[in-house]
């Protein structure tokens, strides 16, 4: 509707202005060609370097051998992408990445449960609306630290909170227990990213008119039939963009492992992109950990597609 | 029997008792979640204020004895070289986010008032361009920023900060269909140039979008840790974030420190999240309807 409206008035070339500068003193058909040339380079340059050329590059050095220092990277044909697919421990990793996304799951339904909350009639929504999305804004080294100290086995406030309420018995040592390592990290990463799910859905709840509510009332609907029909529909959209930042989101964590664990204990919650970078910056191989790029990459353009075909299916 | 117009919610138009549980449940429910989001906080605060010997010999929930104890706080400062991390952190983030307002305003401008022929495939270009996730290509972008000459520099963050930020450059182009090129009309027949357009009118009734920018993309820059880490790895380009990590990894036996260390970091986007709120709240619903 707005698009090309300034294009409509170039049959009149003004050339009047206020202002003394020569730019003025240009037809607008030749400001226009100075404006979009001058607006779009620096943007479309940086697009192209740091967002199309990477992958690019990425998929090229995932074919060679580089350690990240010497000028020479040697071609080393599909290697890199054989290792990747033979070696057991690699993909092994992704179960660990597979807890996360159990816990976004969880996340999700807990995010929509309280958005449904606080989208009643309730004293004090707004309140805990800005208590309950805190943890986002939350710098993601100090998150970590703030859990280690919690989750620390010997002084940590969670096993002394358990104590103190009599669940002795659950006292776990929560980072060092490879058993439950992963589904540790996952909960802090639920904890900070629940009340961001949470304003999203309340935003598409809000959105849905009441009068649609009203009617169904009126028919006889009960609250889950109402949810049913009316709620759910509406915010399928925001459904589907909310899982694919949790699969996406799964598959690229890298902060709290890193930061908490370095990937222990004895590599049981190492991730694919901790091991990436792992593979890079430790063992040099520059080479291999493209290819891992390239395969992460790669999940994560079919996630997308095999979603956006469900999408367009109409289905749930 | 009280109807309210605009009640979202269907809620049975019973008597009082079972409406009065239900609430009570909402309300048990919400603050149990307070109680896990506010609990960490809470431990680190408590423990911010203790002295060395005072920690050793407390309980993890006991309170200090005086919370105007700031040693720990003034430890982190001199030992952790916080200021430095401040500096740093605050220069990234002043130019990134000027760069981002200034591109991501200028084309919207370009792409949302003009017709061109290579208009679509521009679009295209930044669609595509949000499949590719920058953390799978980091070891890709860590070798052109070397060859670029900007590893160990703060222009390198400043850089990945402005030139992947294609989420911004949506939003811009979704407010700029608000504006009415009535205005521009306007200007035009009145003789302004079109820079003239985009500064005075385009980029002024932009300000909504600009400031849940600046406001996001803070956040986002102050919290960030992958991209210093990989590359600004020298001691004297410490962030708020390597900064942390670095400063942690040499105490971490003094936990009451730590905490302290942890509250620097944690109170200044608390404090902008609390004041700023509706803007934040209004910023991330808008975009995640895009």
């Amino acid at each position: 509707m707005l698009i090309g409206g300034i294009d409509n008035v170039f049959s009149s070339s003004l050339s009047r202005s206020k202002e003394g500068l020569p730019m003025f003193a240009m037809s607008y058909k030749v400001q226009r060609y100075v404006i979009l040339i001058s607006f779009l380079t620096l943007p479309l340059l940086l697009l192209a370097v740091f967002s199309f050329y990477p992958a690019l590059y990425l998929a090229w050095l995932s074919f060679t051998s580089w350690d990240g220092y010497s000028p020479e990277k040697a071609w080393v044909g599909i290697s890199n992408y054989k290792e990747i697919f033979t070696n057991a421990d690699i993909f092994k990793v992704l179960s660990h990445n597979f807890v996360y996304f159990i816990g976004g799951i969880v996340q999700n339904i807990v995010a929509l449960f309280f958005a449904v909350l606080l989208n009643s009639r309730l004293r004090g929504r707004n309140a805990f609306r800005v208590l309950l999305f805190l943890p986002y804004i939350m710098n993601s080294v100090a998150i970590a630290y703030m859990f280690t100290y919690v989750y620390d086995a010997q002084n940590g406030s969670l096993n002394a909170l358990l104590t103190s309420i009599g669940l002795e018995s659950w006292i776990r040592s929560w980072l060092g227990d490879a058993a439950i390592v992963n589904y540790s990290l996952a909960f802090i990463s639920a904890w900070k990213f629940m009340g961001f799910n949470m304003v999203i859905y309340l935003g598409a709840l809000q959105s849905i008119p009441g009068d649609l509510y009203e009617a169904a009332k009126i028919d006889g609907a009960g609250p889950f039939k109402s949810f049913l029909y009316i709620t759910w529909p509406s915010i399928i959209k925001i459904v589907e963009l909310s899982m694919l930042l949790t699969v996406s989101g799964a598959l690229e964590v890298f902060d709290l492992p890193f930061v908490m664990t370095k990937g222990g204990p004895a590599g049981s919650s190492q991730t694919f992109v901790t091991q990436t970078v792992e593979t890079a910056f430790n063992f040099s191989n520059y080479g291999l950990a493209s290819a891992m790029g390239m395969v992460l990459l790669f999940i994560v353009v079919l996630v997308i597609f095999v979603q956006r075909k469900l999408i367009l299916r109409g289905g749930d | 029997m009280k109807k309210r117009a605009g009640t979202v919610t269907a809620r049975p138009a019973t008597v009082s008792p079972s409406r009065a549980i239900a609430a009570a449940l909402k309300y048990a429910v919400l603050l149990a979640a307070v109680f896990v989001i506010l609990f960490p906080p809470y431990v680190v605060i408590l423990n911010a204020f203790k002295g060395n010997e005072e920690y050793a010999k407390s309980g993890v929930f006991d309170f200090p004895s005086s919370f105007l104890n700031l040693d720990n706080f003034s430890t982190v400062f001199h030992r952790g070289d916080m200021l430095n991390a401040f500096m740093n952190t605050g220069t990234i983030l002043g130019l990134s986010v000027l760069g981002n307002v200034l591109m991501g305003t200028m084309v919207a401008f370009a792409l949302g008032r003009f017709n061109f022929k290579l208009k679509s495939w521009i679009l295209g270009a930044y669609v595509a361009a949000t499949l590719i996730p920058s953390v799978t290509t980091q070891v890709a972008t860590f070798g052109i920023i070397k060859e670029l000459g900007l590893f160990n520099s703060l222009y390198g963050p400043v850089l990945l900060y402005i030139g992947t930020d294609v989420v911004q450059i949506y939003l811009y182009l979704q407010f700029i269909r608000y504006i009415p090129y009535d205005l521009d009309e306007n200007a035009m027949i009145e003789g302004a140039s079109l820079f003239r357009i985009y500064r005075s009118i385009i980029f002024p009734l932009l300000a909504p979008a600009t400031a849940t920018a600046v406001i996001l993309k803070s956040i986002s820059i102050y919290n960030d840790m992958y991209i210093p880490y990989l590359y600004m790895p020298s001691q004297k380009l410490r962030v708020v974030s390597t900064g942390l990590m670095n400063f942690v990894g040499v105490n971490s036996a003094q936990w009451n420190v730590v905490c302290a260390a942890l509250l620097i970091i944690l109170i200044p986007t608390t404090i902008l999240y609390l004041v700023m709120q509706r803007f934040i709240f209004s910023g991330i619903v808008n975009g995640s309807v895009k």
